[in-house]
């Protein structure tokens, strides 16, 4: 089973290829297990070119935070650990480092749900950001600039606690609070999630200029394949903890099986979930 | 309507026709209070930053003391005079708290990242243990008095006469006063204004996410208990000198418990307002209705059950964080 979800994303990814020097990450087959029971990856291999955006699409629990919180290492808190595979950043691996230590080499999460820090003001959240950054007050102060130029709105709000904001807000601080420790890449887990459809495309708007101004490349993990395709250059889509296609962000939207599962259009008609054609051949592409 | 008279109106008959010594009996109360307030802190600071309930804090005071007391004695035949030695051992404590705070994380917290917040308890249960016994291995379990002439710390008294009467402050007790306060407002403005302070603010609100901003936990975690530390060094030595130093000066650790009842264990300003209403509330309660109706010493038990009280009404505790729910 692992042979053919690794020749589907070998076969299909020749540009990755091209630009092994330019990756400024790649993920190696790697396993995944939680609390030493729990299989959750089952031999993951993504790349991200330098300067790209990457989305990472598929289900509930299919392991894309997982798959995140493997590259940033923040599984150690939740008693998961990569146990098969590697994981380099920059062309270093980085599996034995703390998340801490990542941060300070350019690699940053943002959580699912944001996770603000509901009881500071804004503008502290954002600071937290900088805790490991050393090149001094002035330039730090120069990014939190860049950051409310980026998001006006959290200019407005920077006095109020983050807890009292509205979720786009939320979101903004934690895209922000990521940005205030320079990093040359972005881990977005699920930006879209619990936001109305217009403020999912003003994220994202975002996330494309900080790709295009300040060379950050992202990958986020994303359950709305709609707008992460539109905004993605290249897509991996994952299923049951390990990944079953990917491509670049055109072919997928034109994929008739992304279309059908997680586009929500193609086939014939409209689908009902007692349709059991539907199902068995959902069935078939997983194996 | 004798015991009524003795419990509603008595009191407060006292409290007007004798200002000063209500006076007296609230500045008492203000010296425990403020102590209450900075070993409450040094738990509020290691439950923000870790989850974990320090129940090593009140050994952390014995244990700082006797360092401190220990080293004086071992310095003196050495350098020949009380004061030299005990200005070089006052930073050679600082040295074995921060010394210790590396130990506890290095030993007994690393290892034991992302399990059960009760394991972490028990830890700490383990931790008071091993300094029980290393203090008592190493200093020896004799009482001994504080050095607190050599540290510089008047002893002598001061007298006012309000309202006529008389009003006696004990130098030491002014001193402790002063030194909780500079040591409180100092703690205050460092969570506030620094990047450190921050990260613990942040972690103290969702672990995780201060994780994945790149917040280091070991640095925060032995800064916390170095400043727990500092401040059981603190307290051990302005509660030693007026009460010698022994072991049962931990009992004063687990004063602090009703204050972080009354607290929240989360809130800072709690724990410092906690910490006085406890202090005044305990020592006002004793005098005027403890002695007249218990017959004293209800000092020993009065913090509890007023806690235990306030608890039935406020489960969050009095000044407990406020959650900040999104509909």
């Amino acid at each position: 089973m692992n042979a053919i979800a690794e020749q589907t994303s070998n076969s299909k990814a020749p540009a990755a290829n091209l630009q092994v020097a330019e990756d400024i990450l790649s993920i190696n087959n790697i396993e995944v297990i939680y609390d030493h029971v729990v299989l959750v990856l089952k031999g993951v291999s993504l790349t991200v070119p330098r300067g790209g955006i990457v989305a990472l699409l598929g289900a509930n629990g299919a392991g894309k935070t997982t798959t995140l919180k493997a590259i940033s290492n923040l599984l150690q808190a939740e008693r998961g650990e990569v146990t098969k595979g590697n994981i380099e950043f920059q062309g270093k691996q980085v599996q034995a480092l703390s998340p801490n230590e990542l941060v300070r080499r350019g690699c940053i999460q943002v959580m699912e749900g944001r996770r603000c820090f509901g009881h500071l003001s804004i503008e502290d959240n954002l600071m937290t950001g900088a805790y490991t950054r050393t090149d001094g007050n002035a330039e730090i102060k120069r990014d939190l600039e860049m950051v409310y130029d980026y998001f006006p709105r959290l200019r407005e709000r920077r006095g109020s606690q983050a807890g009292y904001t509205s979720g786009g807000e939320q979101q903004m601080c934690a895209v922000g609070r990521a940005l205030m420790s320079r990093p040359d890449m972005i881990l977005l887990d699920e930006p879209s999630m619990g936001l109305a459809p217009q403020l999912q495309e003003e994220i994202f708007e975002i996330v494309k200029k900080l790709n295009k101004n300040e060379g950050v490349s992202f990958l986020l993990a994303e359950q709305n394949t709609n707008v992460a395709l539109k905004y993605a250059t290249y897509g991996y889509i994952m299923e049951a903890g390990r990944i079953v296609l990917d491509g670049d962000a055109e072919s997928l939207r034109e994929n008739e099986d992304v279309k059908e599962f997680y586009l929500g259009v193609g086939g014939e008609g409209r689908k009902s979930f007692r349709d059991g054609k539907h199902y068995k051949r959902r069935k078939r592409w997983l194996a | 309507m004798e015991t009524l008279y003795t419990v509603l109106i008595d009191p407060f008959v006292q409290m007007v026709e004798v200002p000063d010594f209500f006076l007296q009996v609230l500045w008492e109360g203000l010296v425990s209070g403020v102590l209450y307030s900075l070993i409450a802190l040094g738990f509020v600071l290691i439950f923000k930053s870790s989850r974990i309930f320090n129940f090593a804090q009140g050994i952390m005071v014995v244990f700082a003391a006797l360092s401190l007391v220990g080293l004086h004695s071992f310095l003196v035949p050495y350098v020949g005079n009380e004061f030299v030695a005990a200005a070089i051992a006052m930073p050679l404590t600082l040295g074995i708290m921060y010394a210790l705070a590396m130990g506890v994380e290095r030993m007994v917290l690393r290892p034991l990242v992302g399990q059960p917040d009760i394991i972490l308890f028990m830890a700490t249960i383990g931790i008071t243990m091993f300094l029980i016994g290393f203090g008592e291995f190493v200093f020896g379990g004799e009482n001994k008095v504080m050095i607190t002439e050599a540290l510089g710390i008047p002893t002598g008294a001061i007298e006012f006469e309000p309202f006529g009467g008389f009003l006696l402050m004990e130098e030491k007790d002014v001193f402790a006063v002063v030194m909780a306060i500079i040591l409180v407002i100092s703690l205050l403005v460092f969570l506030n204004k620094s990047a450190m302070g921050r990260a613990i603010r942040a972690l103290g609100d969702d672990h995780t996410a201060a994780l994945s901003v790149g917040i280091s936990l070991s640095t925060i975690w032995v800064l916390v208990w170095f400043i727990a530390g500092v401040i059981a060094l603190a307290t051990g030595i302005v509660w030693g000198a007026r009460a010698g130093v022994s072991f049962a000066l931990e009992v004063i650790a687990y004063k602090a418990l009703p204050v972080l009842m009354l607290g929240g264990l989360e809130s800072v300003s709690g724990a410092i307002i906690g910490g006085i209403a406890i202090g005044l509330l305990e020592k006002v309660f004793e005098i005027y209705w403890g002695q007249p109706l218990f017959g004293g010493n209800t000092e020993t038990w009065f913090a509890f059950i007023f806690a235990l009280i306030v608890l039935l009404f406020r489960p969050q505790g009095l000044f407990g964080e406020k959650i900040i729910e999104r509909v």
